[in-house]
């Protein structure tokens, strides 16, 4: 597996002469037959075995090569009269407009006047570029030199030159031919052509109109054949073959003398076929189709969009050695894992290279072979021939097994692999993580790295690509490992935290819970706390002492939980306050960012792991589930909304006949109505809110509550949407308005804007909603789902053109900011040259660190 | 401070930035010892060092994601009220995408006027919203009567509203005068009587009249639609839909060092690239602000810093920013490759594969962080 690396230094871009094309090519092909009658390729037909191979058996003519050796030839056709390139019209167009009829100097006087241009031209393109100097040209030469109606050099009278699209040129009403345009272009020095953005070096101006066709090799357009036997021809097969023909009719009717209009008309059809050939979606023609009437893929089409060639094949490219399937969580493996199912792990190898002190262990591999795990599915012998490792084949492999042979065994436990799901919309949609074999069907990972990846287990599908090289691997622990990840650079702060009963398990565990000393060793045990000094010789222990055990000895920490009281830790003890999202969770998580500066990466990923398994544990023992009656309020609170609903009723009322009276004062830069239906909107709203605020204050701790108090799940609103009143639904910022006739739906009588006639809910979600809330719910529903569907694509596009445009800003030794031509964008990263994931959102704490030191 | 300390500090003058170290005056302790400064400073220094990016990080491709990535996370189409009742302006995704296309019509162009110190009270800035406000003859006219046998246009103008904007009826009548050529203007203190000069019985004249002279500005600032005085912390402001930098900033009273457009083609054409610079960072920034997104302001920063190096404001679009590519192959790769290709073709462009994509194709190491260091060394 050694090779010499060729790095290519550059691509030049350039247009092929016809001699170049003629030298280039195997064949010259003359006929448009493909096969003769034993279904074998004709010589000088498109298939001719000299541009190549497609068929097992057969070898090239030009180079011996078989199918996969030889990556074929280029053939030509000789055009029987020229034809203009449909790419190159507008080119050809501002030629003949700018050069002179007769002698083919440019229309511009010589002297200092075009060395201006000229100096002119080439600062343009220093500063902005080739595509800005070719405006320029356009703008300063070609229109300046089109208007002249007198040659300034043989002193002629220059006529008009039309395009009549695609591809006709017309001089004051007759038609110039391709010949008559071929041979003025012939005439344009190279000078002038330089003037006229044409590089003389790599392309003349008559190039521009084909005397040669190329005929690409068959290998870039295989055929297929079907079931049923048949041959099935590429599409650039089908064109090419349309133009041969048409080409060989033309030579045949020219050679026997036929009438002008015949040549004429078969002249057009070849120009219509080869246009075609290049680009079959062009404007005023009509496309070239199967005969199913399907549309011919023709070179443009295979280069262009998304599916195209670029964007398909050579920007984005197809990995082996992946996998992928349905996700699963798993709090019991590591941060750094993924769980890899066992027939995974069987097919996705890593090539090891056998040495001396690796070849005992290896072997063992063999002898397992591909079917017993661990074992290797292939090896690559020393001279690079790849074997599959069968029954049969065993005996023999490991018998000829020698140092310098790899074994592309399967996947261990600890082996590295890089793990993906898409949208990949940053770089944390791809981490590294060590490969951890489990029994069962689904990749696992952890639940805390969800949120880079923006996964949830509702099917959600995932990628895992192993890394072959030694260098891959190496880079891939390095700087793509999970815990190299934490901390985002988007705002530096930690984008992986507890979720879920990660978080609701801390803070019943640090707010409500006493537990015997017997149960809280057992509890910490599965947590993975090992070492128990540090417990408190006591009968029950509180929740604070027993989080303090996953806490590192000597840490200290001053912070705010969610509801903004205080958090305090000494010594690794946490002496006040409860744990919830505002310290654990991900992007906040202050806590955690605090032992990532303190104890680095791979200690912060444990105590995560820790915490988070800290929280499951006592959540599974001590019980956290959800009970209808969590919903239930009790009479106090019911004779409290019931009181808000009637005066919210009470005053919409009012305020509709305030406006109706014309007694309403409207807001400044508002209509009467815009100003009622506003009035009626915060007062509606501010009734849900009140409403909410009354079961809130109920001194009932249930697990629903506990879930928005700790962050874990769900918000306060989702709370008195369940057991308070649903509320206004508004779509847009007002509320729901006339679907029908002067109403939002049928139920109502017109004209009607009370309350619920426009769309407020005051049943809550335990009790149940009345039809014509739930249509209203359901039209906020749909609104917010066109919402994502529109935004998705939109946002998507944004981000394309993002990192279209900045993918090649890289920091310089220098610590400049600088593109791909050395261009200095930013004198220093972000004026400072701060690096956000390694700060504080991008700030040194220095009040922090005087206080740590100074105390 | 102690002399000594404050001699420990200005020794890190070259070393650490200035700001760090004005809070490192502001917080230090007054009876700290040199001991202990000494150490804190050189915590700090090395917390610095150890903060600073790393040469070759790919810090283009990790701004665009974090401004892309939330994309997906903000809302469409909030119109968004500000505070009481202020205008409506577009928020969200789509004003990011405005801002970063460098839109030359953007949808809500608004403006804040502040007025200088004595005029930032309610009356004067009042009267200043309303005088700015663009006002055209049909605003005030109630009643266009078009009489063809004399071939006139009789203005019946509403005097209410006249009086309320402060003009008088002669004097639009004089502006009227100096607008239109080709026919007399009269008032008789109610109406406005325009009357064809010219013989000939074209009744296409009159008609045209009446387009032509509803759109006549008779008061206020041309694109100024809406205008409406806020109070903005101590002081009144005007904020106004329709924007019109240029006419504004010279006028008497405004505040023309606070004074701002969302119209970023707009400040480019008046205020310079360095003020668009700052104007594409705090538009962008508001907008996620607005959102409860959490971005730090230097990815924000990088985009319009590329925006705008060349000294132009140029949108991130194939007609912007990506078509100053040198790389033939970066730009093919991001929109119309065939129209790239031939370019490059009839120009006979080199590529030097130096940025990413391009050596993407040809699976060569890419010349970002660890591709970016190349080692020599001797064969045997």
């Amino acid at each position: 597996m050694e090779h010499v690396h060729k790095k290519v230094q550059k691509i030049s871009f350039g247009v092929f002469s016809p001699r170049h094309m003629v030298d280039l090519a195997a064949a010259k092909i003359v006929t448009p037959e493909l096969y003769d009658r034993e279904g074998y390729p004709v010589d000088g037909g498109l298939m001719d075995i000299r541009l190549g191979v497609i068929d097992p058996g057969l070898k090239c003519k030009t180079c011996g090569g078989k199918l996969k050796e030889c990556a074929g030839h280029f053939g030509y056709i000789e055009l029987a009269r020229p034809i203009v390139h449909i790419k190159f019209v507008r080119q050809v167009l501002d030629l003949l407009r700018s050069t002179c009829k007769f002698c083919s100097r440019i229309l511009m006087e010589d002297g200092p006047g075009i060395k201006n241009i000229l100096e002119k031209l080439d600062k343009v393109e220093h500063e902005e570029g080739l595509d800005q100097r070719r405006k320029q040209v356009k703008e300063l030469i070609i229109k300046k030199s089109k208007t002249k109606s007198k040659c300034p050099h043989c002193q002629k009278k220059q006529a008009v030159v039309k395009l009549e699209k695609p591809y006709s040129f017309y001089e004051d009403d007759v038609k110039i031919s391709p010949i008559e345009v071929r041979a003025r272009l012939e005439k344009i020095s190279d000078e002038d052509a330089a003037i006229l953005g044409f590089n003389p070096k790599k392309i003349r101006p008559e190039w521009t109109v084909l005397t040669i066709l190329q005929i690409p090799p068959v290998t870039m357009r295989p055929s297929i054949t079907l079931e049923s036997g048949e041959r099935s021809e590429d599409d650039l097969t089908h064109k090419l073959g349309d133009v041969v023909r048409i080409n060989q009719r033309l030579f045949e009717n020219i050679n026997a003398g036929a009438p002008e209009i015949i040549i004429e008309d078969l002249w057009d059809l070849l120009q219509y076929h080869i246009t075609t050939y290049f680009d079959n979606s062009v404007a005023q023609l009509p496309p070239a189709r199967h005969r199913g009437g399907q549309m011919l893929k023709t070179l443009i089409d295979r280069i262009k969009s998304k599916e195209g060639r670029i964007r398909h094949n050579l920007a984005g490219k197809r990995t082996n050695f992946s996998a992928r399937t349905v996700i699963s969580p798993d709090p019991m493996i590591d941060l750094n894992e993924v769980g890899v199912p066992l027939r995974i792990a069987m097919n996705l190898t890593v090539p090891e290279q056998v040495t001396a002190w690796n070849k005992a262990y290896l072997k063992k591999f063999l002898e397992n072979g591909p079917k017993k795990y661990p074992g290797a599915n292939y090896v690559i012998r020393s001279d690079g021939r790849r074997k599959s490792i069968t029954e049969e084949t065993k005996e023999e492999i490991i018998e000829e097994f020698e140092e310098g042979f790899f074994v592309e065994r399967h996947l261990l436990n600890g082996d590295i692999a890089i793990f993906n799901r898409q949208p990949s919309l940053h770089r944390m949609s791809m981490m590294a993580h060590k490969v951890r074999i489990l029994p069962g069907k689904t990749l696992r990972l952890n639940p805390a790295v969800c949120h880079p990846y923006n996964a949830d287990f509702d099917g959600d599908e995932m990628n895992l690509h192993v890394p072959q090289t030694e260098e891959a691997r190496a880079e891939a622990e390095i700087l793509m490992l999970v815990q190299t990840q934490l901390i985002s650079p988007r705002y530096g702060l930690s984008v992986v935290g507890c979720i879920h009963d990660g978080i609701s398990g801390n803070y019943l565990l640090t707010k409500y819970l006493k537990i015997p000393r017997q149960e809280v060793i057992s509890i910490l045990f599965n947590a993975g706390v090992t070492d128990f000094t540090r417990l408190p010789k006591k009968e029950n222990l509180t929740g604070q002492e027993i989080f303090s055990m996953v806490l590192p000895e000597d840490f200290n920490f001053k912070g705010k939980d969610k509801s903004g009281d205080e958090v305090v830790i000494e010594k690794g003890m946490l002496k006040k306050g409860v744990m919830d999202k505002a310290n654990l969770g991900q992007e906040s998580g202050l806590l955690l960012r605090n032992i990532f500066e303190k104890y680095g990466e791979a200690y912060t990923a444990a105590l995560i792991n820790r915490i988070s398994r800290l929280g499951v544990q006592v959540a599974t023992r001590n019980g956290f589930s959800v009970n209808i009656s969590d919903m239930d309020v009790n009479e106090k609170t019911l004779r409290t909304i019931e009181e808000e609903l009637a005066a919210a009723k009470k005053n919409v009322f009012d305020l509709i006949q305030q406006y109706k009276n014309s007694e309403l004062k409207a807001l400044p830069g508002r209509t009467l109505e815009e100003t009622l239906e506003v009035n009626i909107l915060t007062l509606l709203n501010q009734v849900r809110n009140s409403t909410g605020n009354a079961v809130i204050a109920e001194e009932k701790i249930t697990t629903t509550l506990m879930m928005a108090r700790s962050g874990s799940r769900g918000n306060v609103l989702n709370i008195s949407q369940m057991s308070a009143i649903v509320g206004q639904q508004s779509l847009r910022g007002a509320r729901i308005g006339e679907g029908f006739q002067q109403r939002s739906l049928p139920f109502f009588s017109r004209g009607d804007l009370g309350a619920h006639a426009r769309g407020f809910i005051a049943n809550n979600f335990r009790v149940g909603l009345n039809p014509a809330e739930f249509y209203f719910g359901a039209m906020l529903g749909r609104d917010s789902l066109m919402d994502t569907a529109l935004r998705t694509p939109k946002s998507g596009y944004l981000y394309r053109r993002l990192s279209n445009a900045m993918q090649d800003l890289k920091v310089e030794y220098d610590y400049t900011v600088r593109d791909a031509n050395k261009r200095i964008v930013q004198f220093r990263y972000g004026e400072d040259g701060l690096d956000v994931s390694k700060t504080e959102n991008g700030i040194i704490n220095v009040k922090k660190v005087i206080e740590e030191m100074a105390e | 401070m102690k002399k000594e300390i404050e001699e420990l500090i200005n020794g890190f003058k070259d070393k650490l930035p200035i700001k760090l170290l004005d809070e490192v005056r502001e917080h230090l302790p007054a009876n700290v010892t040199k001991t202990k400064a000494t150490a804190i400073i050189n915590k700090l220094f090395e917390l610095h060092e150890n903060a600073m990016i790393n040469p070759g990080e790919s810090v283009g491709l990790v701004s665009a994601e974090s401004i892309g990535e939330p994309g997906t996370q903000m809302t469409l189409n909030t119109k968004h009220f500000g505070g009481v009742a202020e205008m409506n302006v577009t928020m969200g995704l789509p004003r990011i995408i405005e801002i970063l296309d460098a839109r030359k019509e953007i949808k809500t162009p608004t403006m804040e006027i502040y007025l200088r110190s004595p005029h930032n009270k309610v009356e004067s800035v009042k009267k200043f919203a309303a005088e700015i406000k663009e006002t055209s003859v049909a605003d005030v006219v109630t009643e266009f009567a078009l009489n063809v046998l004399d071939q006139s246009l009789t203005l019946h103008v509403n005097k209410e509203l006249l009086e309320n904007l402060n003009i008088q009826l002669g004097d639009m009548t004089s502006l009227l005068k100096k607008k239109i050529k080709t026919f007399t203007v009269e008032d008789d203190g109610i109406k406005i009587i325009l009357t064809y000069k010219g013989k000939g019985d074209e009744i296409k004249e009159v008609h045209n009249l009446k387009a032509k002279v509803r759109k006549i500005k008779i008061k206020g600032v041309k694109g100024i639609t809406q205008v409406l005085p806020v109070k903005r912390g101590d002081e009144y402001i005007v904020l106004t839909a329709g924007s019109n930098l240029k006419d504004i900033l010279p006028m008497g009273n405004v505040d023309s060092a606070k004074t701002i457009t969302n119209d970023i083609n707009e400040i480019y054409a008046v205020l310079g690239i360095e003020a668009v610079r700052q104007a594409i960072i705090e538009e962008v920034y508001k907008v996620i602000e607005a959102q409860g997104l959490n971005i730090n302001i230097r990815h924000i920063m990088l985009a319009a810093d590329i925006m705008t190096v060349g000294g132009l404001v140029r949108g991130i679009t194939r007609y912007g920013v990506v078509s100053e590519k040198a790389s033939v192959l970066a730009r093919a790769s991001f929109e119309t490759p065939d129209k790239h290709i031939i370019n490059a073709a009839l120009s006979g462009e080199e590529d030097y594969l130096q940025s990413v994509v391009e050596n993407v194709m040809l699976n060569q190491p890419v010349p970002l962080g660890t591709g970016l260091p190349g080692l020599v060394t001797k064969m045997k």
